[in-house]
């Protein structure tokens, strides 16, 4: 079954100069040339993505991309020059300010690369902000704020500022906060890139934990594979306002677009992103105990490599869909390819 | 450009010569040549623009309106609104509630008795910061009481308290406005430009016009005055607010008001209170001035003192408005602090969390029903104040007898070879020959725009009638800056070099700062007498300030590698100062002579009051009469010159950076 696409953003145009407009009416689909001469910058070109229901979409990009700005023309905190962008169905470039200010304060939630905490409210407070905004009855906002405080791990700190918090903390309470109308769509904006590498890590495990249990559609910005390998189910890659490539991790290390692509895969280790179906011999005739096709490669070379004879590799039903030996595995960690 | 330079250089040399020697002999030649309109602008070609503005304010006030609304109701309700807050506030700390306000009086509720006030400054000080706070602002209201100045201070202090938040919230809100449209921006942005050149004393006569003598007008011009930093603070700190809280706020879908009220001034708020400091610095510096067009209080003494030359009085109310200013400054700016700090609530009833309020109203309460019995709760004894006006009498009695040849040869020697030889030569000028140099340094410093700017002002000056005095207004100020620029540059570079001489100079700096204006001149005018000289003297210490410590910053900031490169090259410390340190530091301390030049201007109308006949002297007496149109076109001029002197500084100060690839 084809999940529902929540959000598609259609020819979405993002370009900053005089007459922007005006010039992209007049040229629909205007070349990177066309703009140059003109004298706009594009900061995003010709965006087409269809991010799917409960689907973790990561936008990846170094900084100057676009990324950041594409993720503002989806939410619409920047007004795109040109393009649809379709939530739900709804085209939210031709919605109202009162429409817009609904769909927001029930439907989508963002987190900040620097937290955007307000400095005068506490943990609590903050993280009540967009139920008190709505004039949601206020002890029905309290309990509802404590108890996203408590899922990102805060319990004890309602009231505390964010000054007195750590970086990692005030991160979860924009998490807390983000989270706290129930969104359906959920913007991360680079929300661990101002963290420390540890606190990083422990920070994606966290993220991961709460997606695993509240299946929210997320958009996630990052200038780092490692962390979109990590995360992603599918990836887009930017460069200078252009998506370049959309695919899962695994194909874009399979399959790179272009050299600028491979050249982010190059330094990525290959067991962490290929799954175990992805460099299986197909067949049934392998003996003992299975491995799951959807296995990451580095997740169970030991075992296959600590085995003498070839192991049976199984699908999610179960079904023996082939088999993957020794030197299978060897190839990915040891073989061409790697960062030579 | 090298060669262009050096071609230049004679050229620019010979015209400032000929400039002089025309200034020096331009009465003669004027005579010689039997041609008094180069010295003089015929009164033929004067346009009166005072009549015009006379008869536009008449008709403001007589005719104008819109529909059924007639100005004078406008003018009117305003009136009414800032004075019944006013009136409040007056009652509580000075006058007491009046029942019946006949020729017999009955007090209904004496004012708050002086402990009860005194108890409540010493709370606010322990709830902004600790009791070091508390007790320098107990000291400085009990030093109120004790000196005989309580109820003069309470009367100003009234008027603070109702110009404060009608001065900070209108700033407030007319910044909101340029934030959020920028065409409110492209209004406001030229009118506050004005506002920071245009003397005060030019508006205090519209205003005395349209609201009369009285504390109300003295609030309008208080309020006028102390505005358009907050405005400037308010625009710059919501813009500085980070975009990603800006973000936030719209993706929590607020609406346009959440996102002012609860995101975004929130947020700010620490750099607002900032502005809420600089109203508060600003209704105090005003108030002398204020007490000019009818307000009462402290300003009001140090005017009356200054007017019958009583130097001890005077003195005294003017230490007495630096204590209350410097209460009130430090209260705000912990206040402000204190804003930004984190502060967990106690758990407790209202009561229990709120002592202090609790304790001062329990106090003000106790005073009100025992001061029935004991007046002494009420108001401090009279018989137990002390006065330091006979010291100070006499202490400069002392010095005009003992010391009067040295005083009078200082003055004399000043008079002689410095202010009088820049008098003739500036009035000497050929007006038609200084509008074309003015012109000429336009276009030298800052293209054609500026060339136009600096010939139309100086022709409007021209053919005002006011040639003579706008040169005397120029002289008294040149001398001043000249004076104060010698004095205070070498002092900011001491400053910046050496540590223990920095923290001297900056103690002598924020008090010079701190006193109001009008204090500078009640001992320069018992020791010197009135007269340009004195006049100078209270100019130079106003405008000092800023020399000092533009230079002083300047000085400090250029780069450690600059010095490290002129170190390894060999240089010694006073080769280090001259070719590095202070060619690096020249656009800052060209800006501070710029606020130098500002500051001097906005003295003059104040030095007035000693007998100086330039502009200030004009608008003085056009405030005396109450003729608008005089004051405005008086007023205007010093604006002009001080638009001109601006614009032609900053010019410098901006090629200079140019030049050093500080900005391109």
């Amino acid at each position: 079954m084809i999940p529902n696409t929540k959000l598609s953003c259609r020819n979405v145009w993002k370009l900053y100069g005089a007459n922007a407009q005006e010039f992209l009416s007049r040229n629909p689909a205007p070349s990177g040339d066309d703009i140059r001469q003109a004298g706009i910058i594009g900061a995003v070109r010709d965006a087409r993505i269809d991010i799917a229901e409960g689907e973790i979409f990561i936008i990846m990009g170094l900084s100057g991309s676009g990324k950041s700005t594409l993720v503002r023309c989806l939410s619409r905190l920047i007004e795109p020059t040109g393009g649809q962008v379709l939530f739900d169905g709804v085209d939210l470039l031709t919605a109202s300010e009162q429409e817009l200010i609904e769909i927001r304060r029930h439907k989508m939630g963002m987190v900040f690369q620097h937290f955007a905490l307000l400095p005068h409210l506490t943990v609590l407070q903050n993280v009540m902000f967009p139920l008190t905004v709505q004039a949601a009855p206020r002890a029905e906002a309290e309990a509802k704020a404590r108890e996203v405080v408590e899922l990102v791990g805060l319990k004890g700190r309602e009231d505390y500022y964010p000054r007195e918090l750590s970086g990692g903390q005030q991160q979860r309470v924009g998490i807390a906060r983000s989270l706290v109308t129930e969104p359906d769509l959920w913007f991360l904006d680079e929300p661990f890139s101002a963290l420390d590498p540890l606190i990083r890590r422990e920070m994606q495990d966290e993220f991961m934990r709460l997606q695993a249990r509240l299946h929210k559609t997320i958009v996630f910005i990052t200038h780092d594979f490692e962390e979109a390998v990590r995360l992603a189910d599918r990836i887009a890659i930017m460069k200078d306002g252009e998506i370049i490539q959309v695919a899962t991790p695994e194909e874009l290390v399979l399959n790179p677009a272009t050299d600028y692509v491979a050249e982010f895969t190059r330094h990525i280790p290959r067991s962490k992103v290929l799954t175990v179906g992805g460099i299986m011999t197909p067949g049934t005739q392998a003996e003992g105990v299975p491995v799951p096709a959807a296995a990451r490669v580095s997740e169970v070379a030991e075992q296959i490599i600590a085995a003498d004879a070839p192991r049976p590799v199984c699908d999610a039903n179960g079904r023996i869909v082939g088999s993957i030996g020794r030197t299978a595995v060897a190839r990915v960690l040891f073989g061409a390819g790697e960062a030579a | 450009m090298k060669a262009h330079l050096t071609r230049q250089a004679p050229v620019a040399w010979g015209l400032v010569l000929a400039t002089i020697l025309l200034g020096w002999f331009g009465r003669d030649l004027a005579k010689a040549l039997d041609a008094r309109w180069l010295v003089k602008v015929p009164s033929s070609w004067d346009i009166p623009f005072n009549t015009y503005i006379s008869a536009a304010m008449a008709w403001l006030m007589e005719e104008a309106a819109v529909g059924p609304v007639s100005f004078t109701d406008a003018t009117r309700a305003i009136a009414w609104l800032i004075e019944q807050p006013y009136e409040l506030a007056l009652n509580l700390l000075a006058r007491g509630f009046l029942f019946d306000p006949g020729p017999e009086p009955q007090v209904l509720l004496p004012a708050a008795s002086w402990i009860a006030v005194t108890a409540a400054v010493i709370a606010l000080g322990h709830y902004c910061r600790s009791w070091g706070l508390a007790a320098l602002v107990g000291a400085c209201f009990a030093y109120l009481a004790v000196f005989g100045q309580w109820d003069s201070a309470m009367v100003t202090l009234a008027s603070v308290v109702i110009a404060v938040p009608i001065g900070a919230g209108g700033g407030l809100l007319a910044g909101i406005w340029a934030y959020r449209h920028p065409l409110g921006e492209r209004i406001l942005s030229p009118i506050l430009d004005l506002m920071q050149t245009i003397p005060i004393f030019a508006y205090l006569v519209p205003i005395l016009f349209m609201f009369g003598f009285g504390p109300v007008s003295a609030l309008v011009a208080t309020i006028i005055y102390a505005t358009p930093p907050m405005i400037r603070i308010t625009i710059m700190a919501l813009k500085a607010v980070d975009p990603e809280i800006l973000d936030f706020g719209r993706m929590a879908g607020t609406t346009r008001r959440q996102l002012m009220w609860r995101v975004l001034v929130p947020s700010a708020s620490q750099s607002l209170m900032v502005g809420v400091n600089q109203v508060i610095m600003l209704t105090l510096n005003m108030v002398i001035i204020a007490s000019m067009i009818g307000a009462g209080g402290l300003g009001f003494d140090v005017l009356a003192a200054l007017r019958r030359l009583d130097i001890g009085a005077g003195f005294e109310a003017g230490i007495a408005i630096v204590v209350l200013a410097i209460a009130v400054d430090r209260l705000s700016q912990a206040f402000a602090e204190r804003m930004g700090q984190v502060r967990h609530t106690a758990p407790g009833s209202w009561a229990a969390r709120n002592k202090r309020t609790v304790l001062v109203l329990c106090l003000l309460a106790a005073t009100w029903v025992l001061g029935r019995f004991s007046p002494l709760l009420l108001d401090y004894p009279q018989s137990q104040t002390i006065t330091t006006g006979a010291f100070w009498n006499d202490t400069v009695k002392y010095l005009n007898v003992n010391y009067f040849d040295a005083f009078e040869a200082v003055k004399v020697f000043f008079l002689q070879w410095f202010l009088l030889p820049i008098k003739k030569t500036l009035l000497g000028i050929p007006w038609p020959w200084a509008i074309a140099m003015l012109t000429l340094l336009g276009w030298r410093a800052g293209g054609w725009k500026l060339a136009a700017l600096c010939g139309a002002m100086s022709a409007l000056i021209a053919v005002s009638g006011l040639w003579a005095k706008a040169m005397v207004t120029v002289y008294l100020c040149g001398a001043s800056v000249i004076l104060a620029t010698l004095i205070g540059v070498p002092l900011g570079v001491l400053a910046a070099l050496n540590r223990r001489a920095g923290i001297a100079i900056n103690l002598l700096i924020d008090t010079l700062q701190t006193l109001p204006s009008f204090v500078y001149l009640i001992p320069v005018v018992m020791l010197f007498r009135v007269g340009d000289f004195t006049a100078m003297i209270a100019i130079v210490l106003y405008a000092l300030a800023p020399a000092v410590r533009y230079a002083a910053h300047g000085v400090r900031s250029v780069s450690g590698e600059l010095i490290e490169a002129g170190l390894v090259s060999g240089c010694t410390k006073w080769q280090l100062l001259r070719l590095v340190r202070l060619p690096m530091a020249l656009p800052e301390i060209l800006l501070g002579i710029n606020q130098t030049i500002m500051l001097a201007l906005s003295m003059l109308v104040i030095t007035a009051l000693v007998g100086t006949r330039d502009l200030g002297q004009e608008v003085y007496i056009a405030l005396t009469k109450a003729d608008t149109g005089r004051g405005l076109v008086a007023g205007l001029a010093i604006a002009f010159i001080a638009i001109i002197a601006d614009r032609l500084v900053n010019a410098g100060a901006r090629g200079a950076r140019i030049r050093f690839g500080l900005e391109s």
